[in-house]
């Protein structure tokens, strides 16, 4: 594989992804001192918001320590060169979400929808992109949807005003050559001005593999997360992916020790518990299921005496897609009652 | 005098056809008129049911609200259109009813506050909410009629096939409808809705998820009760609301799931969502009609 020279702009998961992790609980001095560390290894775009996006606060989702709008007040006036951007998913979040987080010095917004259900996205990306606004459209769980079909659905956000487009695997499901079939597809179907995106879970192992396809079938933003820290199995780890990019030569524009600096010092230590593939993560990836709906799964198990990694496996053999957390509690209160009769 | 009194549709589209197929095995509504804007399915389908068609819009119409002696009108077309049928009918002497999230009148939720409205005697125009609101509201008011609900949060998960295009490129309108009636007419201090498109095939079936943070811990016997009362109320209208699960009880949350399946008169039953719209429209129609003949309010 050859990516030498090769131009990507990396996007930091930590403060997004990442609190899918931490249950929304990162607290203001740990969001600026891990921003600030990333900002000063160069990394261009940190992602702040709620783990399931702006207006996220709720009780399916989780309360967070602190609003979107006290997130982005705190970190974007520290930011000497990086640019924050915020996740929007509609439904979810409003336009008045989107018009509070540009107020407050967001330069990217990112509407994510489902793979298939990129209509429900044209007021808040014709909103992002008529503010003047980095806008990005967000292609949620794409493995459940053909290359052809995704990229109907890419060309209907970009016809909405969006710059760039993700191919999001947010069960981490994809193998390497479903990532390059995608891109590849989306890069000869979309004009050469729309950016391509690749946004990665480790639940197989193949966040970094993954991402490295992306780039070679024509991605040039790729998302990753200091130490993994995500949903699930965790984001493809930011340090470590750059260190691969390094090896080969690409044009990363990150300082990779720093970024191991920031993954060890500051990240590894705020975490709730290790990132790493264990049976439940495996599961998500291995079945397809959504990266967040993991913790939920953990607890509902917990609660109900029923495992959480069958939780998981019945969750994707009803098609729950992104958003579904309710449905959680549900399936492990119908186990629970199969068990006890 | 017939007891029944006679009404038009204007949107002849799914909720139309729908609403039509109900209203016309009413003992209190009789449906006359089906209005459109150009040829269509739907049009040829209440021709072929016996009821009279226009394709001129609401102008196409209005000439014969006073002599047709039409009521009550239902507009199942969209916000955008909402305002200038509603001036329209009401010009003409017959109530609006808004399956449309205009919302202009007042939000009407049959089990919840139906009765209030109709003790303020007639209205020029009442508003359905949104199909969440239909299926979700309800419920927050079983929790809210017992103790003060601080904060009610609704998430409504809908096969994608069932959200038309009007719902979809204005889904900010229909999570701030819901959320504001959560507040208005469910009796939570603070809403909020959450919708999501589930792609699925064979569709699934409307779900609901229903999360009320009680300001006093919960009184689980009191909030049970009053949950199952008002399920057998919404079921009066809508046989197909199931409780799926709960309520659980947590702390001071209270939780509750529904599945919303339809009739399936016109629309397919997983679509319980839209099923709750025209059912619930309907039976507004119905108890309006029901006052009238009683004389409780004027026609």
């Amino acid at each position: 594989m050859n990516l030498k020279d090769k131009k990507i702009t990396l996007h930091d998961m930590t403060l997004r992804d990442g609190m899918h992790a931490k249950r929304h609980q990162i607290s203001l001095h740990h969001m600026v001192d891990i921003a600030s560390g990333l900002d000063d290894a160069g990394v261009p775009i940190i992602e702040v918001t709620h783990g399931d996006g702006l207006g996220g606060a709720s009780v399916n989702y989780g309360f967070p320590a602190h609003s979107d709008e006290e997130y982005f007040n705190a970190v974007v006036p520290e930011m000497k060169n990086a640019k924050v951007s915020a996740l929007l998913v509609p439904g979810i979040g409003t336009l008045d979400h989107l018009k509070m987080a540009a107020d407050c010095g967001v330069k990217t917004i990112r509407v994510a929808t489902h793979c298939t259900e990129a209509d429900v996205a044209q007021q808040h990306i014709g909103l992002s992109s008529k503010l003047g606004l980095d806008t990005v459209g967000f292609l949620m769980m794409a493995h459940m949807t053909s290359a052809e079909d995704l990229l109907i659905q890419a060309k209907l956000m970009a016809s909405y005003g969006a710059n760039c487009i993700y191919c999001t695997d947010s069960a981490g499901y994809m193998l390497p050559d479903d990532v390059t079939e995608r891109i590849t597809l989306l890069r000869s179907g979309l004009h050469a001005e729309v950016e391509l995106g690749f946004h990665g879970h480790h639940n197989l192992g193949l966040g970094v593999a993954n991402s490295m396809a992306a780039v070679e079938a024509g991605a040039n933003r790729i998302d990753a997360s200091a130490a993994g820290l995500g949903a699930g199995a965790g984001n493809t780890p930011l340090e470590v992916f750059a260190a691969v990019l390094d090896r080969m030569s690409a044009n990363h524009g990150v300082d990779i020790f720093r970024l191991m600096d920031v993954a060890e010092e500051l990240v590894v230590p705020m975490m709730d518990s290790p990132i790493r593939l264990d049976r439940d993560s495996l599961v998500l990836g291995y079945a397809g299921v959504y990266s967040s709906f993991l913790l939920f799964a953990r607890r509902a198990g917990e609660k109900y005496g029923v495992p959480s990694h069958e939780i998981l496996l019945e969750m994707a053999r009803l098609k729950a897609i992104g958003g579904q957390e309710d449905l959680i509690e549900d399936v492990a209160m119908d186990m629970a009652r199969q068990v006890n009769q | 005098m017939s007891k029944k009194l006679k009404a038009a549709i204007i949107g002849p589209g799914n909720i139309g056809t729908d609403l039509l197929i109900k209203a016309m095995r009413s003992d209190w509504i009789e449906p006359v008129w089906m209005v459109g804007i150009e040829d269509s399915a739907g049009i040829k389908r209440a021709q072929e049911f016996g009821i009279k068609v226009t394709t001129g819009g609401v102008q196409g119409l209005t000439p014969f609200i006073v002599e047709d002696d039409i009521k009550i009108v239902f507009d199942a077309t969209s916000a955008y259109a909402h305002e200038i049928n509603s001036k329209a009918v009401n010009e003409k002497g017959a109530m609006m009813i808004d399956l449309t999230p205009a919302a202009i009148g007042p939000y009407c939720v049959p089990p919840v506050n139906l009765l209030a409205l109709l003790s303020e005697g007639r209205k020029e125009n009442v508003n359905m909410v949104t199909c969440a609101g239909q299926a979700t509201i309800p419920m927050i008011a079983a929790v809210s009629r017992i103790q003060s609900v601080e904060y009610g949060e609704i998430v409504a998960t809908v096969s994608s096939e069932s959200a038309g295009p009007g719902t979809r490129k204005n889904v900010d309108e229909f999570t701030r409808t819901t959320k504001d009636a959560i507040e208005k007419v469910g009796g939570a201090k603070e809403g909020k809705a959450i919708v999501v498109f589930n792609p699925a095939s064979p569709p699934l079936i409307m779900r609901d998820t229903i999360h009320c943070l009680t300001r006093e811990t919960p009184d689980q016997k009191a909030i049970t009760e009053s949950i199952h009362q008002m399920m057998a109320d919404v079921q009066k209208y809508v046989p197909g609301y199931t409780l799926k699960n709960g309520p659980v009880f947590e702390g001071n949350r209270v939780s509750v799931s529904f599945e919303v399946e339809g009739l399936g008169d016109f629309l397919p039953k997983f679509a319980g969502n839209l099923d709750i719209m025209t059912a619930a429209a309907l039976r507004t129609a119905e108890m309006y009609a029901e006052a009238i003949y009683n004389g409780d309010i004027s026609a």
